[in-house]
C-alpha cells in the first residue's frame, strides 16, 4: 500500500479534525474556565467579569470548609451505597440463576427487558412519579401499606431524613440493577464454557462453579460497574433534584445539587460553585485513570496476544518451510 | 439424584418467583401513572391506587391547557435537540472511528489513549464554564449547545472503533482506491453502510440519554419556549399542581409514552446494546 506513491496519512488527520475542534472548544475549554472560576470573584446573575482573588485558594479553602457542602459529599457517598450494595448483589444472583445451565430459567428475555426497563425512563419524571407514589396523607405507599396492614396510620415518608434517602436509593438501586444485570450476564457468556463443562464432569456444583469460575473471570466486569457506578453516583442531580430538592433538612442534598444551588439560585456564586465543582472533578478523574488503566491492559493484552500468535504462526511457517 | 432434581426444582420456583415480582415492580409505578391520569383528583384522594382507568382523561387534559405546561413544545424542542445531537454524535464518531483505524498516522496512538483517557470525563462537573462560555457568546436559550458538542463523543468513537477494527477489511477500502474513489467519498458512500448496525445501536443510546438529560439544559434554557421535555417535566413538581393529581398523573405519562413506544418497538436491540457496551474493553 504505502509503495504506491500516495500518503494516505493525512487522511487519518484530516479526518480527527471535528472532533478534535469540537473537543477542544466544548470540553477541554470550559473545563479550563471552570477551574479559572475557582480562583475568583465571579458571583452575581448575569455577571461575566472576574478580578482573581488575592488569596489564590480561598473559594477552596472555604468550600472545604462549608458544612453544607461536607454535607452534601457525606450524603452522595452515603446515596450510592445504599443503592450499590443490594444493586450489585442482586445482579450478580440473577446473574447466577440466569446463566446456570441447570435451572433453564425460560422467559429471560422478557425478564430482561422488563428489569432493564426503568433505566431508560426520563430520571425527571421518575423522581416526580415517586414523589407522588409516596404522597402524604393519601399516596399508592401510604394506601397499599395500609392495606396489607404494615402501617396503621398514613406516615409522611417525605419528612423523615432516613426514609427520603432510602427512597432516592432505592429509585437508583431499582433504575440500575437491570443495567448491571445485563452488563455481568455478557461477562459471563464471554467465559470460555470448556471450563463450566470440565467443572461440571469433575462433579463441582453450581454455587462451586459460580464462586470458584464464574466470580474470579468477572473481575474486571464487575470492576468497571463499579467504577462508571461510583462516577455516576458522584452526579446524582435529577432525583434528590426533584424527589424533594435535596430536602428534608438537606438530607438528600448531594454534591451536584449544591453545586447547582451555589450556582443558580441564591446570589449566584459561580466562584464557589467552580471550586466545587473541581474537587469532583478531581474525584471523578482519580476514578477515571483507574478505569483507564482497567480498559487499556485489556486492549494492550490482546494486542500482545495477538502479536505472539502472529509470531508463532510466523516460526511455525518458517519451519515448514 | 432425586434430591438433586427436587432441590432444583424449588431452587428454580424461588427464581421464577422473584423475578415475576421484580417485574411487577418495574411496570407497576408507570400501571398506576397512567391510570391514574384517567382518573379524577377526588377519586385519587379517595384511593390512590386502582387498577380501572376512570372516564376523566380529558378534564385532566383541560387542567392543563390551563397552565404553564406545554407538553408539544417540549417535545418539539426534544425532538430538535436529541435528534440533531445524535446525527453529530453517530456521524462524526463513525468519521473519527475509520480514520482510528483505516490510516496509519503518527499520532494514531497517542489520540486513541487520549480517546480512552476522557472517556469518562462527564459535562456536569464542568458545568459553571460551559455556562458562562455559552452565557458570552449568547448561546443561552438555544439548542445548538445541546447539539453541537455531540460532534466530540469519546465513548462513541470508542466503540465505533472496535466495531471497525471487528469487521472493516481493508481490501474493500483499496479496490475503492483502485476504482478511483476519492477518501471521503469512501468513507460516505462505502463506509458508512457496513457501520449501519453498530449506528443504530449507538443512535438509541446518545437519542435517550440527550433525550432524559436534564443538567445542561436546565442551567442553559430560561425562556420556556426553549424547554426540553424534562424542563417541562419539571414543573409538574411546582405549586401550580399542588392539589391537581390527576394532571400531575397525566402529565408524566405523557413524557414516558414516546420513550416508552421506542422501548418496547426496539428493547431488543437495547439489550443487545447494553450487553456489548460491556463486552467494548
Amino acid at each position: 500500500m504505502r509503495n504506491k506513491g500516495v500518503n494516505y496519512a493525512k487522511y487519518g488527520y484530516i479526518f480527527s479534525i471535528p472532533f478534535v475542534l469540537t473537543f477542544l472548544i466544548f470540553s477541554l475549554y470550559p473545563t479550563i474556565f471552570t477551574a479559572v472560576i475557582g480562583f475568583t470573584d465571579l458571583r452575581g446573575m448575569g455577571r461575566t467579569d472576574f478580578k482573581f482573588l488575592k488569596q489564590p485558594f480561598d473559594n477552596f479553602v472555604l468550600i472545604l470548609n462549608n458544612p453544607t457542602f461536607r454535607k452534601s459529599l457525606g450524603n452522595t457517598a452515603l446515596i450510592w451505597i445504599m443503592n450499590f450494595i443490594p444493586q450489585i448483589l442482586l445482579s450478580l444472583l440473577l446473574t447466577a440463576w440466569f446463566t446456570t445451565r441447570r435451572f433453564k430459567v425460560k422467559g429471560q428475555g422478557a425478564f430482561k427487558v422488563l428489569l432493564y426497563m426503568p433505566n431508560i425512563i426520563t430520571a425527571a419524571t421518575i423522581a416526580i412519579l415517586f414523589n407522588s407514589l409516596f404522597g402524604y396523607p393519601k399516596g399508592p405507599v401510604n394506601d397499599l401499606f395500609m392495606r396489607f396492614g404494615w402501617l396503621d396510620a398514613p406516615t409522611n415518608f417525605h419528612m423523615q431524613k432516613w426514609t427520603a434517602r432510602g427512597v432516592v436509593a432505592f429509585i437508583q438501586f431499582w433504575m440500575w440493577y437491570g443495567n448491571s444485570m445485563i452488563v455481568l450476564i455478557a461477562g459471563v457468556l464471554g467465559i470460555d464454557p470448556t471450563l463450566f463443562e470440565a467443572a461440571e464432569i469433575d462433579g463441582a456444583t453450581s454455587t462451586q462453579i459460580f464462586f470458584k469460575i464464574t466470580l474470579p473471570r468477572l473481575k474486571t466486569i464487575l470492576l468497571y460497574v463499579l467504577i462508571t457506578s461510583m462516577i455516576g453516583g458522584l452526579q446524582m442531580f435529577d432525583i434528590p433534584r426533584l424527589f424533594l430538592w435535596g430536602g428534608p433538612d438537606s438530607a438528600t442534598l448531594t454534591a451536584s445539587l449544591f453545586i447547582y444551588n451555589q450556582a443558580f439560585s441564591g446570589s449566584y456564586l459561580y466562584n464557589r460553585a467552580a471550586a466545587a465543582s473541581m474537587i469532583m472533578f478531581f474525584i471523578i478523574v482519580v476514578l477515571s485513570v483507574a478505569l483507564f488503566h482497567l480498559m487499556r491492559d485489556k486492549d494492550e493484552a490482546k494486542f500482545r496476544k495477538a502479536e505472539k500468535l502472529r509470531i508463532r504462526n510466523a516460526k511455525k511457517q518458517g519451519e515448514l518451510v | 439424584m432425586k434430591s438433586l432434581k427436587a432441590s432444583t426444582n424449588i431452587t428454580k420456583t424461588i427464581i421464577y418467583v422473584v423475578c415475576i415480582f421484580l417485574a411487577i415492580l418495574s411496570v407497576f409505578p408507570f400501571l398506576v401513572m397512567f391510570i391514574n391520569a384517567t382518573r379524577s383528583t377526588f377519586q385519587i384522594q379517595q384511593d390512590s391506587v386502582s387498577l380501572l382507568p376512570s372516564k376523566y382523561l380529558a378534564s385532566n387534559w383541560a387542567v392543563f391547557k390551563g397552565k404553564s405546561f406545554n407538553p408539544v413544545v417540549g417535545f418539539v424542542n426534544s425532538m430538535l435537540s436529541s435528534g440533531g445531537a445524535t446525527l453529530c454524535a453517530v456521524y462524526f464518531s463513525s468519521l473519527t472511528a475509520y480514520a482510528l483505524v483505516a490510516y496509519s498516522w503518527k499520532l494514531r496512538q497517542p489520540f486513541f489513549t487520549f480517546i480512552l483517557a476522557v472517556l469518562m470525563i462527564p459535562a456536569q462537573v464542568t458545568g459553571i464554564g460551559f455556562y458562562q462560555f455559552m452565557y458570552r457568546i449568547g448561546w443561552t436559550n438555544s439548542l445548538l449547545p445541546l447539539i453541537i458538542p455531540a460532534i466530540a463523543s469519546p465513548s462513541m468513537v470508542f466503540f465505533m472503533r472496535q466495531y471497525l477494527l471487528a469487521t472493516l477489511s481493508l481490501d474493500i477500502v483499496n479496490s475503492a482506491r483502485i476504482d478511483g474513489a476519492g477518501e471521503f467519498y469512501t468513507f460516505n458512500r462505502i463506509i458508512l453502510p457496513i457501520m449501519k448496525p453498530a449506528m443504530a445501536t449507538q443512535a438509541i443510546f446518545t437519542f435517550v440519554f440527550s433525550w432524559n438529560s436534564l443538567f445542561i439544559p436546565l442551567i442553559l434554557l430560561t425562556n420556556s419556549k426553549k424547554y426540553t421535555m424534562p424542563i417541562m417535566v419539571s414543573l409538574l413538581r411546582g405549586d401550580i399542581y399542588k392539589t391537581e393529581y390527576g394532571a400531575v398523573y397525566l402529565g408524566l405519562s405523557l413524557t414516558v409514552l414516546p420513550l416508552f413506544v421506542i422501548y418496547f418497538l426496539l428493547s431488543k436491540y437495547i439489550i443487545a446494546g447494553v450487553a456489548l457496551g460491556a463486552l467494548k474493553e
